[in-house]
């Protein structure tokens, strides 16, 4: 197979993207892919962040309004703009998810799916979380208990729940 | 040990470990950060510089052996050649490496089987490096590693997207697996297109690592996880490992079919390299890796016996451009560096081991 940009030399770079929840291969030579960004060669990270910097340029151009309203809209704890994150494919800080929920929905879709972390949770960071987890499984074996007709067993755990919820607050 | 990681091309991966005549390293990487603090890109001095002060507290409040074992390397007392060797021995990124900022460090242990990178692109990338098929343990390790530090540091964290990092590439886990390849037998037979093809359509990334900008890379690999929210670290690592083993076993069947139908045309493609790389006065880097990996199959084959595995491992760094000039003990034009490259790959190749004493010593 050649390369989809010179149609000269082999393409040995073959990258699969997730567009539009579609998958989308491209098929480049290691010159064109570097030329593109797109994945360089003796790099030890990949450069997906320079592919991913223009697909969020994608997002605010289209409709050109709303992009300029878009680019106004500035985070308030790192004083980045959506421009910024465009330019870099980097976000200015954590609050950059929240500031740009809406900007960055289709992306985060297009690079995982619909997908929520299931994955670990910090001790600290994660504090809340990982209470919340606790009494989600706790209500769990409350039905359990309910259903096995252990009411002795369903009462400590209510009681659990109910100290758990106080410290969530 | 600092010296020893500067002077010395030695470092834990390059031993031996499981499955390593094909796969030479398996690592991990958690990307992590602090919580109310611009992320790296858009750090200025003083906030850099607090948020080491954050991460070396915590760091040094530990006394498990893990992390005790580390020493912090501040960029801002390194040399750009110090900090390319660490880059050669993949201890930190090639980005991280060009950056002599004093908010960028790493903390690295005594065989550099651990490192965190601090204010890479996310604040902490910590590392866990391991010879052969070890991804598992990698992550282990990784995960103790993050498990201390977590313990004194807030963590950026968001219940439904995970781990918050700089790039959404890798938010939720946070976490890159992957593993280095030696593939010269599914290459020689035509296949490694087909086998790109398959692995990028599950969701796996493979590029090379010694490109250099041309065709010739050795044979070498690297394959990692692209997705990083959605699934459980250990399973992550588990279709990691799933891939390699399937890739590992086509890699030993041709090697086994080469090996009983082409005996005599291996023999002399290795013999060959051999004799290249023992006699040659001047050596390009893709020439050299051409050829090493050649010799490592030859090696694997039972064709070369008094070289190690582990000796062509340390040859790949060896003869990288930063090592060589560390040898040489001066700046070197292209001419001189393939001279210089031809003359370490001989004293390696005949001693069986790296002997070759660095310029200051
Ligand atoms: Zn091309
Ligand atoms: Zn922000
Ligand atoms: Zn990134």
């Amino acid at each position: 197979m050649n390369c989809e940009e010179c149609n000269q030399r082999p393409a040995t770079i073959h990258l699969t993207q997730m567009f539009n929840g579609k998958k989308e291969e491209t098929h480049l030579c290691e010159h064109c892919a570097a030329k593109k960004g797109a994945m360089l060669f003796n790099t030890d990270e990949f450069s997906i962040p320079n592919l991913l910097g223009s697909f969020l340029g994608y997002q605010v151009n289209p409709s050109g309004a709303k992009g300029a309203q878009t680019a106004a809209n500035i985070c308030s704890s790192c004083g980045s703009c959506f421009a910024d994150i465009t330019k870099t494919g980097k976000l200015g800080c954590a609050d950059c998810y929240n500031t740009f929920v809406q900007e960055l929905e289709p992306t985060l879709r297009r690079i995982h799916g619909n997908s929520q972390h299931i994955g670990k949770i910090p001790a600290r960071g994660g504090g809340k979380v990982l209470i919340k987890k606790q009494i989600e499984k706790l209500k769990e074996q409350l039905q359990e208990a309910v259903g096995g007709e252990k009411y002795e067993l369903a009462a400590e755990i209510r009681d659990s729940i109910k100290n758990m919820e106080k410290e969530l607050g | 040990m600092k010296k020893d990681l500067f002077n010395n091309t030695y470092v834990g991966w390059m031993e031996q470990g499981p499955e390593s005549n094909i796969v030479i390293s398996s690592r991990v990487r958690l990307a992590r950060n602090l919580q109310n603090m611009p992320f790296p890109q858009r750090l200025h001095e003083k906030t850099g510089l607090e948020i080491i002060n954050l991460i070396k507290k915590a760091w040094q409040a530990d006394d498990k052996f893990l992390l005790k074992d580390m020493d912090w390397l501040g960029f801002d007392q390194l040399s750009e050649l110090d900090r390319t060797i660490l880059m050669e021995k993949h201890l930190v990124s090639p980005g991280h490496a060009q950056s002599s900022k004093s908010y960028n460090g790493l903390l690295v242990n005594h065989d550099g089987s651990i490192s965190i990178m601090i204010n890479e692109e996310d604040h902490l990338r910590i590392q866990c490096l391991l010879p052969g098929l070890q991804v598992q343990e990698c992550l282990q390790q990784a995960n103790e590693v993050d498990d201390i530090l977590e313990e004194r540091l807030d963590i950026a964290f968001d219940e439904q997207r995970g781990y918050l990092t700089s790039c959404p590439t890798n938010v939720g886990t946070g976490m890159r697996a992957s593993v280095m390849l030696h593939l010269p037998a599914i290459a020689i037979t035509g296949q490694l297109n087909q086998l790109v093809h398959h692995i990028n359509q599950l969701g796996m990334i493979v590029r090379g690592i010694y490109g250099e900008g041309s065709e010739a890379t050795g044979n070498f690999f690297q394959l990692s996880n692209q997705i990083t929210l959605g699934q459980m670290e250990h399973d992550i690592g588990s279709n990691l490992v799933a891939m390699t083993r399937q890739i590992v076993q086509q890699e030993q069947i041709l090697r086994d079919n080469l090996n009983r139908h082409m005996r005599i045309q291996i023999e002399d493609r290795v013999g060959r390299a051999y004799g290249v790389l023992t006699n040659a006065r001047m050596i390009t880097s893709n020439e050299a890796l051409t050829h090493l990996s050649d010799l490592r199959l030859g090696v694997d084959l039972g064709i070369i016996e008094d070289i190690s595995l582990s000796v062509l491992n340390e040859l790949m760094v060896a003869i990288r451009p930063a090592h060589l000039q560390r040898i040489a003990g001066s700046q070197m034009d292209a001419l001189s560096r393939d001279v210089n490259r031809a003359k370490v790959i001989k004293e390696i190749l005949q001693s069986g081991h790296n002997s070759v004493q660095t310029a200051d010593e």
